[in-house]
């Protein structure tokens, strides 16, 4: 029994399974979910009953607090395990800290994990939803989610438009996300970085690559700016940030290139001065603080799926 | 709790017509009218989305085609607020919740298509609980059936009905591509 809008996935682990269908319940469902954080209580009692495991084993602030906002106002339980305060810093593998927590019985796992994969794996040792939050270089859907909500809701529409998805493109989950959901849904989607950046064949993906960043942006309707991982040992691929700034960075002078009504985007966090130049982080055309706030939404219509998924699709 | 289980559209027949479009507008109107002569025109029509929110539209506009002061006019969606949210009703569909208008201190009238088990009306009263503290808050229901679960009257009643659970009541809109009309149906005979 399953209406129009079918959601038929006991997990979310990524964006590259999902139907066009599925995206647009999640959208659609954000949609209304948004409306909630204008009220004066912020609450429904949806998963009233429900318990939520935000197991963040890589450091992240806004992703967590955003899913545990997330889950608080549809009224479920959350509980947040970082790394710093888990088992796994005294040596428990992740299959042990999965079947711990299954013991638990929780209802939805959200996972932020440092090895891609370990989202796929943790679903094999227990009977919770799992929600990838972000695993290794593999994907992050959520962020795909709320970057696809933000481009729909000021664009209208997100088919026939052109992406430009600028920075470190080799270690980013979110810019594997980010091209599987905006293709799927009918964009043209161009990547942009320094050749050391880009992953070999990302053509593959159905994405144009450029190793300079003003040919990407020349009549973009999105420009979306992906931070410089230095943990991620990006810092070798090119010589200093200072550089990368000059080359890369997107400053309004670059920003003029794309279409006069031209969106910037930024997953978060930012390295001001380096990927983006501030005057165009806090710019007119900057919606970035809008994707936090559509972030909590998807999120929600994430956990308001797979919280009644076991028992709704059965 | 045990889901009540929901008969499968399919195998209903319509076994007869409890109002037809004019019968239809004549209820809506002697209701409207009836809700303005008791609350006042300070009452706030709020329809309880899909069907009730369609109602509540046209109500006010009887009200105002008769030449009376426009009142004010909400819709709430209660799906977040269902206790069987998760038996049986997989559509992840909610409809929108629009209270211009606060609902404060306010004569909240809740309006809906068909008044059966309460648990609508149930999970209304908690929606707008979350919006504020209406002074009084009422029902208006264009069709009561009967079979009630939980301990709920309506203020304003269109038609009452003495239905079996395995009857349903199905009330169509033009505004959803129908002919307006008020069904009474069965399950076929196996």
């Amino acid at each position: 029994m399953k209406g129009p809008h079918a959601f038929a996935q006991k997990h979310l682990l990524g964006v590259e399974h999902l139907s066009v269908e599925e995206l647009t319940t999640i959208l659609d469902l954000g949609e209304r979910f948004l409306e909630i954080a204008e009220r004066p209580i912020k609450k429904v009692p949806t998963l009233r009953g429900k318990t939520v495991i935000n197991l963040f084993l890589e450091p992240s602030t806004r992703t967590r607090t955003s899913f545990e906002i997330a889950a608080k106002r549809l009224s479920a339980d959350g509980i947040n395990f970082t790394a710093s305060a888990s088992a796994t810093t005294k040596g428990e593998t992740l299959i042990d800290t999965a079947m711990n927590l299954d013991a638990m019985s929780p209802d939805i796992v959200v996972i932020r994990h440092a090895q891609a994969g370990s989202a796929e794996l943790l679903t094999k040792h227990i009977r919770a939803a799992v929600v990838n939050a972000g695993d290794g270089q593999h994907e992050h859907p959520t962020q795909a989610l709320l970057d696809a909500s933000t481009i729909r809701a000021h664009k209208g529409k997100i088919e026939g438009l052109t992406v430009t998805i600028c920075g470190d493109i080799d270690h980013s989950r979110v810019a594997r996300s980010d091209i599987f959901a905006l293709r799927k849904l009918g964009a043209k989607v161009r990547v942009a970085g320094p050749r050391s950046l880009l992953p070999l064949g990302v053509e593959s993906l159905g994405v144009e690559a450029f190793d300079r960043i003003e040919p990407a942006l020349e009549g973009a309707d999105v420009v979306i700016m992906l931070r410089i991982q230095l943990e991620r040992k990006a810092g070798g691929r090119f010589p200093n940030t200072r550089e990368y700034a000059r080359y890369f960075g997107l400053n309004p002078r670059r920003l003029n290139l794309a279409k006069p009504d031209a969106i910037v985007m930024h997953p978060g966090p930012m390295n001001r001065g380096v990927e983006i130049d501030p005057s165009v982080a806090d710019g007119p055309r900057s919606v970035i603080l809008d994707q936090v706030a559509r972030g909590v939404a998807v999120r929600m219509a994430v956990l308001y799926l797979l919280g009644g998924g076991s028992e709704a699709v059965e | 709790m045990m889901p009540r289980p929901v008969p499968p559209e399919r195998n209903l027949v319509e076994r007869s017509e409890i109002l037809d479009a004019v019968a239809m507008t004549r209820v809506l109107r002697r209701m409207a009218f009836e809700i303005i002569e008791r609350d006042g025109h300070d009452a706030y029509f709020v329809g309880i989305h899909t069907g009730g929110a369609l109602l509540a539209e046209r109500m006010v506009k009887l009200l105002v085609d008769g030449g009376e002061k426009r009142p004010d006019l909400g819709a709430i969606d209660i799906t977040l607020y269902r206790d069987d949210v998760f038996h049986g009703l997989p559509k992840p569909e909610i409809g929108p919740t629009d209270l211009k208008e606060s609902i404060e201190g306010r004569v909240v009238v809740l309006i809906d298509d068909v008044l059966f088990t309460g648990r609508t009306v149930r999970a209304a009263m908690d929606v707008l609980a979350d919006y504020g503290r209406p002074r009084v808050t009422q029902l208006a229901v264009l069709v009561d059936r009967g079979r009630r679960e939980l301990p709920i009257q309506p203020d304003y009643v269109g038609v009452r009905l003495q239905t079996t659970a395995e009857q349903s009541v199905r009330v169509m809109f033009s505004e959803l591509g129908e002919v307006d009309r008020v069904v009474l149906r069965e399950r076929s005979a196996p």
